[in-house]
């Protein structure tokens, strides 16, 4: 329960609540007091190496891979006439079984205020299979501009590490009342008016349709994060993020942190995209010594390739002791 | 606002006055990002509006002549309905027609819906009903009303004929012609005509066409005295028997009391759009119009 109270707080831009010492088991706090001033800076560095040494980026090449194969799939699809993965992003048929996207559909249900059995049909599946996988797992593994925002991003830290520009942040709220606004003004006008401006939709369409002027609104955009604001639509306005984070809620596929294996040395929480949902492995602020990290994540595994000591894993309930 | 949430906070823990600061710039940062944001997609009304988003539409699009409100609010801009299109007539709307981004469209003298599809799969394959379900056959849509807009540039008016490519060799429409090629449609360019008297707009109207194989079957049926066999196989290629011409030529007086042939658009025109990309004529003699359909014209 408090797992699905608090990942639905820090999805509509709540700090993650810290627990007092009254409510931390003992366990916990006995490891807590443990490291305290065990680790010396040339053990955390040990440790690094050795993690370093091995394999790097696993998760992060897996999931470039996943998110190009998707989308090329729906490229190849319309380009060779092959019928396996037709539409776009937005609605599509993999095999000729409909699949809908839950934010355009619930966009297009606002608007039109009707809904046809396909729409049902689709909207179900994806509903479904994005309860299995991991509801904001869409953004990372599938959403093509994540790909791009990832780049700028990087390109972004390279400059603010260079010192030539500042990053500047956004109230987190600010993604809710987003929500709320393109939700109502779907109602309201009728139009599905965040679909004009939706860059997971435009790209989609770009790719598969060929590309228009408005990929112009899409370079505007990574602009906006490479210069001015790190990675800025998905953390402060995108509502396709907040629809599958809701979803992401009550699904079983999450990444686990275990207290007992953290240094605390934040290097999870520097590459982090959604860095607030990493804030329970800072000394203190976690629940439990197994807390599993809350729906908001996007599950890219950034920052289980990056844990030297591997206190952040993958983790699929009730299915982690069969596997 | 901003004075409620400081309030809040510092009735917990009393804030720094940098964090202080830090939190009143990030909230007039968002408050200005809010504004941005919304302000740009809502920009998106302005073509609707002005009217400049409107455009023949595939068939079955649900929309009234001058209003695609209904067309644009359940479409989910998927772009189905061009993947399954045999001739390549249907695109997607870019940025500049605003809210009716990557809704479906046709430009006729580009490439016409010829129906050579015979089952309307952009129709079915449709997932949000956008392009209406209750649409059977060709000639039950309503995409517009075909109409000679320039009837002195029409060669038929003119008196004359015409020979070649309809629309010159680099013209990459296709047409499906079903003396060719039943299932498959062809360059418009490899197919090119001798006509004494040009009459390409009826000649390759899809529902005249159908008009005339109806016709002919109805007769070979009649032959063999077995006419029910015949309708039910019509059926069962989807394209039953339009109930009314589209477009015939008839004849009209000049002043000096010569008589010519024009093309007269009739109640069975759907607005396909046939007529408007075979039209050998620069720019076309006849065309679409949108805000006319055989359901509005009245009478």
């Amino acid at each position: 329960m408090r797992y699905i109270r608090d990942s639905l707080s820090q999805i509509f831009g709540n700090k993650p609540r810290r627990p007092s010492k009254a409510e931390q088991p003992p366990e916990l706090l006995e490891i807590y007091q443990g490291k305290k001033g065990n680790l010396s800076k040339a053990d955390v560095e040990a440790v690094r190496h050795e993690h370093h040494t091995g394999c790097c980026n696993k998760w992060q090449r897996r999931r470039w891979i996943t998110l190009i194969l998707v989308n090329v799939l729906f490229v190849v699809s319309y380009y060779f006439d092959v019928q396996l993965l037709e539409g776009a992003l937005t609605a599509s048929r993999f095999v000729g079984f409909h699949m809908a996207d839950l934010n355009s559909a619930l966009q297009v249900a606002l608007a039109y205020k009707h809904i046809v059995l396909n729409l049902v049909i689709g909207t179900a599946t994806v509903f479904i299979m994005w309860l299995l996988l991991g509801g904001r797992t869409f953004c990372s593994w599938v959403c093509p501009y994540h790909l791009l925002a990832e780049w700028a991003e990087y390109l972004h830290l390279w400059l603010v590490k260079k010192k030539l520009i500042k990053n500047h942040t956004f109230n987190r709220k600010v993604r809710g009342v987003f929500y709320v606004i393109f939700a109502l003004l779907a109602l309201i006008s009728g139009y599905t008016v965040f679909e004009t401006i939706s860059p997971t939709g435009i790209l989609s369409r770009a790719l598969i349709y060929g590309p228009g002027v408005a990929l112009i609104w899409v370079g505007a955009l990574l602009l906006f994060e490479v210069f001015y604001s790190r990675r800025a639509w998905c953390r402060y306005v995108c509502p396709i993020g907040v629809t599958y984070g809701v979803v992401g809620v009550l699904s079983p596929l999450r990444v686990k942190y275990n207290a007992e294996a953290c240094h605390h040395e934040g290097d999870c929480r520097k590459i982090c995209m959604v860095p607030h949902v990493l804030d329970l492995t800072v000394r203190g602020a976690a629940h439990d010594v197994n807390q599993d990290v809350g729906a908001d994540c996007t599950r890219c595994g950034m920052c289980v390739d990056v844990c030297p000591t591997g206190s952040l894993v993958y983790e699929f309930k009730g299915l982690s002791k069969l596997l | 606002m901003s004075d409620m949430t400081t309030k809040k906070s510092q009735a917990k823990r009393p804030l720094s006055p940098k964090r202080k600061e830090q939190s009143r710039r990030e909230f007039l940062r968002s408050s200005v990002l809010t504004v941005g944001v919304v302000g740009v997609s809502l920009l998106g009304i302005i073509p609707v509006v002005q009217g400049t988003s409107i455009r023949l539409r595939p068939p079955g699009a649900i929309k009234t002549p001058f209003d695609e409100q209904e067309f644009f609010a359940s479409c989910i801009k998927c772009g189905q309905c061009v993947q399954v299109c045999p001739v390549n007539a249907i695109k997607l709307a870019d940025l500049e027609d605003g809210f009716g981004i990557g809704v479906p469209y046709i430009d006729a003298r580009t490439q016409a819906c010829d129906f050579s599809c015979d089952g309307l799969q952009c129709v079915l394959a449709c997932p949000t009903g956008a392009l209406t379900h209750h649409l059977d056959y060709p000639a039950d849509t309503r995409m517009g009303f075909a109409r000679l807009a320039r009837p002195r540039a029409c060669l038929a008016v003119q008196g004359k004929g015409f020979k070649g490519q309809a629309r010159g060799p680099d013209y990459e429409g296709l047409l499906r012609y079903d003396e060719v090629d039943r299932w498959n449609p062809i360059s418009v360019a490899d197919h090119p005509y001798d006509l004494e008297l040009c009459d390409l707009c009826v000649r390759q109207c899809p529902i005249e066409i159908r008009i005339t194989q109806c016709a002919e079957k109805a007769k070979q049926a009649e032959a063999s005295g077995d006419s029910g066999k015949i309708a039910r196989v019509a059926e069962q290629h989807g394209n039953e028997c339009p109930p009314k011409h589209a477009i015939v030529l008839e004849p009209f007086e000049l002043p000096n009391g010569e008589t010519r042939m024009k093309p007269v658009v009739k109640e069975g025109c759907v607005g396909c759009g046939v007529c408007e990309m075979i039209c050998p004529v620069e720019s076309a003699a006849i065309v679409i119009d949108l805000d006319k359909t055989t359901d509005t014209l009245g009478g």
